[in-house]
């Protein structure tokens, strides 16, 4: 009976060969799959069990911080201040609904993820890992002061360092009380709330931009060389714009004008001739080195970052400028099927007071870990060069003009000059839905601050009447 | 070097471990090594020399690996169970205790004569089965009937029965192994056993289907079931009696399937752990599979460090659900990664060896079919919990041999070492003579 005993023994061999084999696949060959999985809480409670870093507005103020529980988890708590911040921190309850803003695209600071090697050493000596603190730009003052001006309408308002891309001011409206997601249910039903107050309106709102994208057309005018703040272009009304009339403001009547005129005046005809010169492809190279159609480059997770361009509802999708599809005419008015977000225009308008350098735009200044040291400086990164100094410093001249003299007076600052462009979207004629927009920057020759601002769906509201005052307000604030 | 002073040597590694092993969990927790890691070694340490001072005393000549190997097990799952939850190793202890108690009587009762066992084979035959029939009266543990409760004490029949059926098995085949042989019929190409013998056969397929009909318990008789075909197997040398058996097994299986909703969502389960749905059914998904594979995953290859993985979190209940019984594979996967589970898939590996050389150097067929019968309930015990929680095979619930966490199942298998001891005396002696 032995070699049937012996055969036996080897069946075993080849069953517990079977058993090291699944082994292997679940712990080695297939682990990273299965931490990934989307049902596995394991590597979020895993971080939860460690000290989550707190954040920090600008001036220090403490926004967010980690409170441990009974069950040795820790749990997120945001202070009063952070409700001013609610979209741009986002939230942090993993284990139930997930991360958002900051709080997702920083984890790795936040959860004290470590590098391979830095987490062996720690181990070795025996350290307790830690999450490190997140020190943003956010200005509580002027974020404050966006949110009164906002006053309770829906809208946004983004301030950016032009020189630097730190972003001061990422206000949306409505908002919320991050600590209200620790209850699920909470946000279950602010997620179906009608005005969306999860939604982060300055990087994920795809509004019309109406005239501010005039500035677009403006710097790509002077940059390719073709005009001059001092070219002259007839802007009479209506005329013929891919063969349906396009009227002005008022339908107004202009003669042979200055490009410089045409800005002050926002003449539609004006700038619908001018692209149609340029010609499309001119046009869509000046508005991807603006940045429109990618994600902005900004430390916020791409999910919660919307590109802007022109966009084909029925389609779903964004069409290239040069596609032939587009009427370059109404685009470079702002008109068409463009949609656009706070925060590309407010990146338009620090491009341009940055002396046509775009800079990426940053919500993080610097990590330091919990005894304090400096871990990572956020350093200032050149995105793309727009377009010269030169016709940067004339756009600027141009804009200048637009808030001393023309449809931007009311974001005028007393001793200090302030350049900038009014938008007014018409979205529905016969109701009067309008859209209206500020994007301007000051001080004039030294800039400090970029601003936009915005209003969702104002009957009868005029960016000069409604945005532009916002925006001076915020300025002021952020200048004193 | 005589066979006991080799297992006296072999112990050494196995109190090291233990010592090491309470040691590591002790720093993990504290960050300061107590000397009562030190004496847990030594009690453990103190407990195997009484062990073996009666091995020395009864069977001189019996296998001496066995016990060292079952030693460094048993000592490993305290430690495992120590760091997952105090109480259920301080339980485990004292089990253990008294499966050393039982372990000395069985081999102090039987030490002149295992064979006599063959005298009570009816006895103990029916004494299995209706132990097997026992839990019954209780209440189903999901979806089966595993346990009986007698007071405090919860005990798990099929462990028991494991044995008693193997004894019969090896008894029965002994006797009828020479007629199944030659009075096999050719037919159509596959040869059949004698009907006249195929009762007791018949009926042992049928107390197989049973439990999986009754008891509802797949991992028990599929355990039960496949020591059958293996002593059948060997007490014949005929493939095709294995692969009737299997034809026969499946087709219970199947009709289970189709009639037991427990099986169909343990299969389910198996099959998409994943599942949305099935992962948040509340009974019968797939969650427990789900989490066991999880678990696995945090291990790697070197594992998270004894003490490190995350079991649970502060005194709420485990997020591995039965980590110390049906899912401690996984549990140790996470902490020593696939190097330590494969090195306790070895161990276990290199008893089955002893078990199977002791049935082979055996020179009467009774004490080789036990031999055989209770390695083969051994190996498969092991192959149906680890294959379970690996999703090699679909989910059932048994214990890990020596490290679950389980009364019943270190007394057991204490009786089973015994057993082996037994056998494997006599072989050696008459090997030697």
């Amino acid at each position: 009976m032995n070699a049937p005993i012996l055969k036996l023994f080897a069946l075993v061999l080849v069953l517990f060969g079977a058993l090291a084999g699944m082994t292997s696949y679940n712990s080695v060959i297939k682990a990273e799959e299965y931490r990934d999985n989307a049902l596995n809480k394991r590597p979020l409670l895993k971080q939860a069990l460690v000290k989550r870093g707190v954040i920090r507005a600008r001036d220090g103020t403490l926004l967010a911080r980690s409170v441990k529980g009974d069950d040795d988890v820790y749990r997120r708590r945001y202070s009063p201040e952070a409700l001013r911040f609610a979209h741009a921190l986002g939230y942090d309850y993993a284990l139930t609904i997930g991360r958002a803003g900051l709080e997702r695209s920083r984890n790795d600071a936040l959860a004290g993820e470590k590098d391979e090697i830095t987490s062996i050493a720690d181990d070795l000596s025996g350290k307790r890992q830690v999450g490190d603190n997140v020190i943003t730009n956010l200005d509580l003052q002027a974020q404050q002061i966006a949110l009164n001006a906002l006053g309770g309408r829906r809208g946004s308002v983004v301030a950016i360092e032009p020189a630097t891309g730190k972003v001061r001011v990422m206000a949306s409206t409505p908002g919320y009380d991050p600590n209200s997601l620790r209850d699920a249910a909470v946000f279950r039903r602010l997620n179906r709330e009608d005005n969306s107050p999860l939604f982060n309106r300055a990087t994920q709102a795809g509004y019309v931009p109406g005239s501010t994208m005039k500035v677009v057309t403006a710097a790509a005018a002077l940059d390719s060389g073709q005009f001059t703040p001092e070219s002259t272009v007839v802007g009479r009304s209506p005329i013929d714009v891919s063969g349906v009339p396009l009227k002005n403001f008022s339908n107004a009547q202009f003669g042979a004008i200055t490009l410089t005129t045409a800005l002050t005046n926002s003449v539609n005809t004006v700038w619908a001739q001018v692209a149609e010169k340029l010609g499309d492809g001119t046009y869509a190279k000046y508005m991807e080195r603006f940045g429109f159609g990618s994600d902005p480059p900004m430390d916020y997770p791409e999910g919660q970052l919307t590109p802007s361009g022109v966009f084909d509802v029925e389609k779903d999708e964004f069409i290239d400028v040069d596609s032939g599809r587009v009427d370059i005419g109404r685009v470079a008015i702002g008109q068409e099927r463009l949609r656009v977000t706070p925060l590309q225009m407010a990146t338009v308008a620090a491009t341009v007071a940055n002396g046509g350098m775009r800079m990426q735009p940053q919500l993080t200044s610097r990590i330091v870990d919990p005894d304090g040291r400096t871990v990572e400086r956020i350093e200032p990164e050149e995105a793309e060069r727009v377009m010269s100094a030169k016709t940067a410093a004339q756009l600027t001249q141009m804009m200048a003009n637009v808030v001393r003299e023309g449809t931007g007076t009311a974001a005028a600052l007393s001793g200090i000059e302030v350049a900038g462009k009014t938008g007014t979207a018409e979205l529905n004629i016969p109701q009067r839905l309008n859209q209206p927009w500020f994007i301007g920057f000051a001080p004039r020759s030294k800039p400090k601050v970029a601003i936009a601002v915005t209003l969702e769906n104002l009957v009868g509201a005029q960016g000069g009447t409604d945005a532009a005052p916002i925006a001076k307000q915020v300025m002021e604030s952020l200048l004193r | 070097m005589s066979a006991r002073n080799r297992e006296l040597f072999a112990l050494i590694p196995a109190s090291l471990l233990v010592t090491a092993g309470f040691a590591a969990v002790f720093i993990q927790r504290d960050d300061l090594l107590s000397d009562l890691s030190l004496t847990y070694g030594l009690i453990f340490l103190a407990l195997c020399l009484a062990a073996h001072l009666v091995l020395r005393m009864t069977l001189p000549d019996a296998d001496p690996y066995l016990f060292p190997l079952v030693a460094v097990l048993a000592c490993f799952g305290l430690v495992v169970l120590y760091r997952l939850d105090e109480d259920f190793a301080r339980d485990q202890a004292q089990w253990f205790v008294v499966g050393l108690i039982v372990f000395t009587a069985t081999i102090v009762a039987l030490r002149h004569d295992h064979r006599v066992l063959e005298r009570y084979r009816y006895v103990i035959a029916f004494g299995g089965i209706l132990l097997l029939l026992l839990p019954r009266l209780g209440s189903p543990v999901n979806g089966a009937y595993l346990s009986f409760n007698m007071g405090p004490i919860s005990f798990q029949p099929a462990e028991l029965a494991k044995i008693a059926i193997v004894i019969f098995l090896a008894s029965y085949l002994r006797d009828t192994r020479q007629v199944l042989v030659v009075g096999a019929r050719r037919f159509a190409g596959i040869t059949f056993p004698p009907l006249k013998h195929l009762g007791p056969l018949l009926a042992v397929w049928g107390t197989a289907m049973v439990l999986l009909f009754v008891i509802q318990d797949l991992g028990s008789s599929l355990m039960f079931f496949g020591g059958f075909l293996a002593l059948v197997y060997v007490a014949t040398n005929r493939i095709s009696f294995v692969l009737i058996g299997l034809a026969l097994f499946a087709l219970g299986a199947r009709v289970l399937y189709a009639v037991r909703p427990t099986i169909e969502s343990r299969v389910e389960a198996w099959l998409h752990p994943f599942d949305r749905e099935l992962y948040e059914q509340e009974i019968g998904g797939s969650y427990q599979i789900a989490q066991s594979i999880f678990t696995q995953a945090d291990g790697g290859f070197f594992g998270e460090g004894f003490g490190q993985a995350l079991i649970r979190l502060g005194d709420g209940p485990p997020l591995l659900p039965a980590a110390h019984t049906d899912f401690i594979y996984a549990a140790i996967t996470a902490e020593l990664g696939l190097l330590g589970a494969v090195a306790v898939l070895l161990v276990y590996l290199l008893i089955i060896e002893r078990g199977f050389k002791t049935a082979m150097l055996a020179t009467d067929s009774f004490s080789k079919l036990l031999a055989t019968g209770l390695t083969a309930v051994l190996a498969l015990q092991v192959f149906v919990i680890v294959g379970g929680v690996t999703k090699l095979i679909p989910l059932t619930g048994v214990t890990l041999p020596f490290i679950s966490y389980g009364g019943s199942s270190i007394v057991a298998n204490f009786i089973l070492l015994a057993l082996l001891l037994l056998v494997s005396d006599r072989a050696r002696r008459e090997a030697v003579a």
